[in-house]
């Protein structure tokens, strides 16, 4: 059961590889450009991702 | 820039470097075990860093001063495409969770030392354990001849002029990873990443305001981009794949390399890992606000003589001399660090899988540690001696071709935690077509990193790395589907 939030380690792939996705000018968020904010905004969602595969993990201490 | 000798500056640096010095050999004397005579304790300090340490360590080692310096020159010279560092620097620690663990634990139950010894002791080849030894040694010298830049554009900075403070520097940081070990780097990266954090929030929140806030600064890149005719602060579709490859291939290949695989291997457990899969992000943040200097140096419309300047240009324009003195010494014991790990690593790799291997299989541990610690010292007169006589672009090219080739150490490394699928000669195979065809695509196409792929109909520019490392493993399968499997060897059983 637990293992399965490793698959959640896959999301930041699928939102940073695809470049596409995110190379736009607008929105602006705090004067960013949104290809900045956006990729900016996977760092604290990553960690939270990966807090998550780390709970749900069978840590041996 | 300015050139003369700015005292403040000068005093304050100084300041700074005697710190870490003294750090450096007290060092030896911290959480001192009976003996610093083997490698566990003088290679590894002991595998008994905690999650802090650790984060320290890792991050000191890996952000380097030579990222510090490069990133925002590269986002200062081409925009958006040199941002490609800040996806890198977010994937790799999913990658570090899913496999470092596993890694660490096979390591720690051995008392494995480097990454040569792992695939050792996992398929009992020798000759694929000299592959990945001589591909990690020879990856990491133009490593820290590029610390030794980066050090030396703040030293410049500061208006030192000619070789000799770079030598000074590095006679002291060789004299004390000789007598402290990892030790030394484990307890000066928590100065170096406080002060780097000091530097780069200072930067980021105040500079902006003296130029007009974030939205006056991207103007400012964007019209100075389209005055210069190259360069943007959006990718054109015609790099979308290039940036998405150098993203992914870059993460694949950072922790393939001696120096971070020693943060690794010195860590106590390998929850200490995951931990810090989820706690080193926030060093990341710090460097995609770091890359944005880059476009802050058109908004100051600096004029440099060279694109590495443009950190220590804008810390001298906008900030009182005191604080530009502090931001260089952060820059330059930014070196010092990855400078000392990469030494270890080095040395690490050279006593395990050449001497012990081949010179003297009867080495006890104390003998191991004395054989490292010479080597550490040559590695690093070999690093100051490139940097010295041969032209920079030596060393830039070397690191260039250095990421292509530790990333070909991947298959061998880590295919064998989740697999018993691989054997030694198919994973040799592999290494050898990987190398010696990407290192061939690279220098036909004048060292670049990215080479331009065609697919019937597709195609695109790909970074170099990525397309060797496919065929790598493209030809591991292939090898390992027509070669008999051999008899596994008990040790590799075992493990």
């Amino acid at each position: 059961m637990a293992r399965h939030f490793l698959w959640l380690l896959l999301i930041p792939f699928v939102g940073l590889l695809w470049v596409p996705f995110y190379n736009f000018h607008d929105p602006v968020l705090f004067g960013f450009p949104f290809f900045y904010w956006y990729q900016l905004a996977w760092v604290p969602m990553t960690a939270f991702l990966t807090w998550l595969a780390y709970r749900t993990y069978p840590n041996e201490d | 820039m300015k050139t003369e000798l700015d005292i403040p500056a000068v005093a304050v640096f100084l300041f700074f470097f005697a710190l870490v010095t003294v750090m450096g050999f007290v060092a030896s004397k911290w959480r001192r075990p009976k003996t610093l005579a083997s490698l566990d304790e003088w290679g590894l300090g002991g595998r008994q860093f905690g999650t802090w340490i650790t984060w320290f360590l890792v991050s000191g080692d890996f952000y380097t001063a030579y990222t510090v310096i490069a990133v925002p020159a590269l986002v200062y010279s081409v925009g958006a495409y040199g941002f490609f560092a800040l996806p890198y620097t977010i994937l790799v620690y999913p990658i570090v969770f899913m496999v470092m663990p596993r890694l660490w634990q096979v390591a720690k139950d051995n008392g494995y030392v480097t990454a040569a010894d792992v695939v050792h002791g996992r398929y009992g080849s020798r000759m694929l354990e000299a592959a990945v030894a001589i591909t990690g040694v020879v990856a990491t010298m133009p490593y820290i001849a590029l610390q030794l830049i980066g050090m030396a554009t703040a030293v410049k900075a500061l208006g030192f002029e000619g070789e000799l403070p770079l030598i000074a520097a590095f006679v002291v940081l060789a004299l004390y990873t000789y007598s402290s070990g990892l030790r030394a780097p484990a307890l000066i990266a928590f100065v170096k990443d406080i002060m780097i954090y000091i530097a780069v929030i200072a930067a980021v929140s105040v500079i902006p305001g003296k130029l007009g806030g974030y939205a006056a600064v991207f103007d400012a890149a964007d019209q100075a981009f389209k005055a210069k005719g190259s360069g943007s602060i959006l990718l054109q579709p015609s790099q979308y794949v290039a940036y998405a490859t150098l993203a992914l291939g870059s993460a694949l290949a950072a922790f393939m390399y001696p120096h971070t695989l020693t943060g690794i291997f010195a860590s106590k457990s390998a929850t200490t890992i995951r931990k810090n899969a989820v706690l080193l992000p926030a060093y990341t943040l710090m460097l995609g606000l770091l890359a944005l200097l880059g476009y802050m140096g058109h908004a100051a419309k600096l004029k440099l003589a060279s694109n590495n300047d443009v950190v220590p240009a804008l810390f001298q324009t906008l900030f009182p001399s005191w604080f530009a003195g502090f931001a260089f010494a952060a820059i330059a014991i930014g070196a010092l660090v990855p400078a000392a790990v990469m030494s270890i690593g080095a040395a690490n790799l050279f006593t395990r899988n050449f001497w012990k291997a081949y010179v003297n299989p009867q080495v006890d541990t104390a003998g191991e540690a004395a054989v490292a610690k010479i080597a550490s010292l040559v590695v690093k007169v070999g690093a100051l001696l490139v940097i010295i006589y041969l032209p920079t672009q030596f060393a830039l090219d070397l690191q260039l071709l250095g990421g292509l080739w530790i990333l070909q150490t991947l298959p061998a490394l880590i295919f064998g935690l989740f697999t018993r699928w691989f054997t030694a000669p198919a994973l040799l195979a592999g290494w050898v077509v990987g190398l010696f065809g990407g290192t061939y695509l690279a220098w036909t196409d004048g060292l670049k990193p990215l080479h331009l792929l065609s697919i019937g109909s597709f195609q695109a520019m790909v970074y170099v790395g990525l397309i060797a490392l496919v065929v790598n493993i493209a030809v591991a399968m292939l090898v390992n589907l027509v070669v008999p499997k051999p008899v596994v060897t008990a040790e590799a059983a075992s493990t």
